[in-house]
């Protein structure tokens, strides 16, 4: 009995050793993550951490921060390697960002922005309806949380400084679906993608909300690399999120993130959020 | 029955029960209320701490405009905490410096931007900020049983905003229910224990006086004169008490007035027996004297001066002899049954002799048939009733006179509204030469008393002012 416990612990530190031995050969890959899908589920990324630490053969850290903007900025100043942004800030960083890839929601590269409001508002039918109301955003830098919406008012000659009574960001997309069935807020702009994998989590928050319009598909948000990553290890990392769906777990992974695998896209896809970005941006 | 005819046995104990459970309800009240005032201080010294917290915590969002940071903070203790604990505020509000809503915890009660002064009475709000650094009791109560705490929110020493924390005495309920359960089932632990022991120390009170009065009963029972037939006394042991007394003071009264009858009754029997003896010695040799005067008169030598002192003699010793005559009271043979008219002769006689006085008689005789009673004697009794009554009536006064037959009996009830006899006197009325009257012989109800007697019949008399009564009962004879 004590000999085989002893045996057991000898085998577990030659383990630990090889892996310790093997991360400090390869440097550590940091991956900034963003709220563009639910990225506060801790234990799901302990385990998505693991897959991809066994599929790189490398130490993984993913790197969280509450704006997108201070993802984006981490990435391009070198900080970060790779990082799920949203499509706005990519088409304004195209050039120091490469895509790497872009995740399938039901069977497309593609999502949209809802326009949500309570359940209990059934009037509301469009953002127009909602002029001297409290209206959430998530985040200045998203696309469909904040560029869509902002983009449909100017259409209609209005800013949402003037438009509304009270705009503010939650600084996540799962917290505008908060804000908006608690009814702090009576609309709110939401990824499309979070609001509908919501939908199935426990929990129960989109019920309070009622979503009132669909956007036009834009390109999904992608997983970028800064443009100066050692190729090799860009498309390694790729082939890592790619081949999720060739194994069990990636696929319980993918599953878990209500995708249904990454794809490595095209640079097109975002286009009409550049176009967007383009009539929106003051001067 | 109602509670006051209750017994003491039952009544005491029910009383010191009652007093204990007062006692009991006043204490647990008494704890109740203090246990209340606890749970308000540890209800402002949490919203204290709570608030004090909270409001550092809001210093960045409110001077980063972060809204949602700020709802994030308000909703914390009122979404985080455990549900049920009464130290939970119900609602978190922020009002900025224009006290219009920033944010709260319940956006549909009170949305963003809303004023301040529609949901919370702002004057009360400003009074407790400037008060703050007081102390003391940080709440106020709105309208509709609602505690707002009150924190500033403040940064550099300027005021960013209100922190309102609100209670709802409903919170207090479970709490104050529970403590409430605890109190009452301490009390009635107490209960169960003191009022067994009160309930027996009420009985050992009450028993003595049970005891007392049971036995008053019984006494009171066995001497009265005419128990109440068995009826069903109310009333609790004092009561009865105070009743049995009543009744053998009323039966020891009414057998003092026995007694003294008794008394009289023997004195004017040895006074009969006396008068007798005296007369009977008397007469015999009173016979004879006047036998002997008879016999001198007859054969005597016609001596005038002689001839005058023996009828001198003889008139004296016919006067001892009429008052010896008087004072023993025979029945008289050869006298005839009592008829109606005889009574009426009594009337006509002493009409006769009342005229002077123009007394009016009130004249009853409800006799229709001859009664075996001795006509002379019934006569006398009621001459000497009536001859008394006109002297003492006054000129304009009223005589009552009515004789009838009632249970077997003769009864003669003769009444005056004269001048009445004093107490003292009446003691003494039927006695022989009683009554120091210069009309009278002093011995006309001691004749009357004779008679009575004789005839196995009884007298009474009653007399207050105004009235005097005298009444006669006399027994009619059995039939053979």
């Amino acid at each position: 009995m004590e000999r085989s416990r002893r045996a057991i612990l000898a085998a577990l530190g030659v383990g630990a050793w090889a892996l310790a031995s093997k991360s400090r050969a390869q440097p550590m890959l940091r991956i900034g993550l963003t709220a563009v899908f639910l990225d506060d589920e801790i234990r799901f990324l302990l385990r998505w951490r693991a897959y991809l630490e066994q599929r790189l053969a490398r130490k993984v850290e993913f790197v969280q921060r509450g704006r997108y903007r201070e993802t984006v900025e981490l990435l391009r100043e070198g900080h970060l390697d790779a990082a799920w942004i949203c499509g706005f800030p990519y088409v304004r960083f195209r050039s120091e960002l490469r895509l790497l890839a872009v995740p399938l929601f039901e069977g497309k590269p593609l999502y949209r922005s809802y326009l949500i409001v309570p359940a209990a508002d059934a009037t509301t039918r469009s953002i127009l309806d909602l002029r001297g109301k409290v209206f959430a955003f998530s985040d200045p830098d998203s696309n469909s949380g904040f560029l869509y919406p902002s983009y449909v008012l100017r259409t209609s000659q209005e800013r949402p400084e003037t438009f509304f009574k009270r705009a503010f960001f939650t600084w996540a997309h799962r917290k505008v679906v908060d804000a908006v069935s608690t009814r702090l807020a009576h609309g709110g702009s939401v990824d499309g993608y979070v609001w509908e994998t919501l939908r199935l989590a426990p929990g129960r928050l989109t019920e309070g909300t009622r979503v009132v319009s669909k956007s036009p598909e834009f390109g999904h948000p992608p997983i970028v690399v800064r443009a100066n990553l050692a190729p090799e290890l860009a498309r390694d990392l790729r082939d890592a999120f790619t081949g999720m769906t060739k194994d069990t777990e990636g696929r319980a992974l993918l599953a878990s993130l209500n995708l249904d695998g990454f794809a490595p896209g095209n640079e097109r896809l975002f286009d009409s959020i550049e176009a967007m970005w383009r009539i929106v941006q003051p001067g | 029955m109602s509670f006051r005819d209750l017994s003491l046995s039952v009544k005491i104990p029910i009383r010191v029960t009652a007093l204990v459970l007062a006692t009991a309800f006043a204490v647990t009240l008494t704890l109740l209320w203090g246990e209340y005032e606890e749970l308000r201080r540890d209800l402002a010294n949490s919203s204290a701490s709570l608030g004090g917290l909270l409001a550092t915590s809001l210093v960045a969002p409110l001077t980063h405009d972060d809204l949602w940071r700020a709802f994030e903070i308000a909703r914390a203790p009122v979404v985080g905490a455990a549900s049920g604990s009464s130290v939970t505020p119900r609602y978190v509000a922020i009002l900025d410096a224009e006290r219009r809503v920033y944010v709260s915890s319940d956006p549909v009660r009170f949305p963003y931007g809303a004023r301040g002064e529609t949901a919370f009475p702002l004057d009360r709000v400003a009074s407790m900020l400037q008060g703050e650094a007081g102390g003391g009791n940080r709440f106020i109560e709105t309208g509709d049983g609602d505690l707002v705490s009150v924190t500033a929110v403040t940064a550099d020493g300027v005021e960013l905003g209100v922190l309102l924390l609100g209670y709802s005495n409903a919170q207090f309920q479970p709490r104050y229910g529970a403590l409430a359960r605890r109190a009452i089932l301490g009390t009635a632990g107490v209960l169960v224990l003191l009022l067994p022991l009160s309930w027996l120390y009420a009985r050992r009170t009450a028993a003595p006086l049970v005891r007392f009065a049971r036995e008053m009963e019984r006494i009171g029972r066995r001497s009265a004169h005419a128990p109440e037939s068995g009826a069903e006394t109310h009333g609790d042991e004092l009561a009865r008490v105070e009743e049995s007394f009543r009744r053998m003071v009323a039966a020891i009264e009414e057998k003092e007035s026995l007694e003294r009858q008794m008394v009289i009754a023997d004195r004017l029997a040895a006074i009969g027996r006396l008068a007798a003896g005296v007369a009977h010695e008397i007469n015999n040799p009173l016979g004879g004297m006047l036998n002997a005067l008879s016999t001198f008169r007859r054969h005597g030598r016609g001596d005038p001066m002689a001839l005058r002192t023996a009828a001198l003699l003889e008139r004296g010793l016919l006067q001892i002899r009429d008052t010896v005559s008087a004072l023993l009271v025979e029945a008289k043979a050869g006298s005839h049954p009592l008829t109606p008219e005889d009574v009426e002769d009594a009337r006509m006689l002493a009409l006769t002799d009342g005229m002077a006085r123009s007394a009016r008689l009130s004249w009853r005789n409800d006799l229709q048939e001859t009664l075996a009673l001795p006509s002379t004697l019934v006569r006398q009794i009621l001459l000497n009733l009536l001859l008394n009554a006109e002297h003492a009536v006054r000129s304009d006064g009223e005589i009552e006179c009515r004789v009838h037959c009632a249970d077997g009996s003769l009864r003669i009830v003769v009444r005056n509204d004269g001048a009445h006899i004093p107490g003292e006197r009446l003691r003494h009325l039927f006695e022989p030469f009683a009554v120091e009257d210069a009309d009278g012989s002093g011995l006309g109800l001691w004749v009357t008393y004779q008679i009575v007697r004789e005839l196995g019949g009884s007298i009474a008399v009653q007399s207050v002012p105004g009235n005097t009564e005298f009444d006669v009962c006399l027994p009619l004879p059995k039939a053979a």
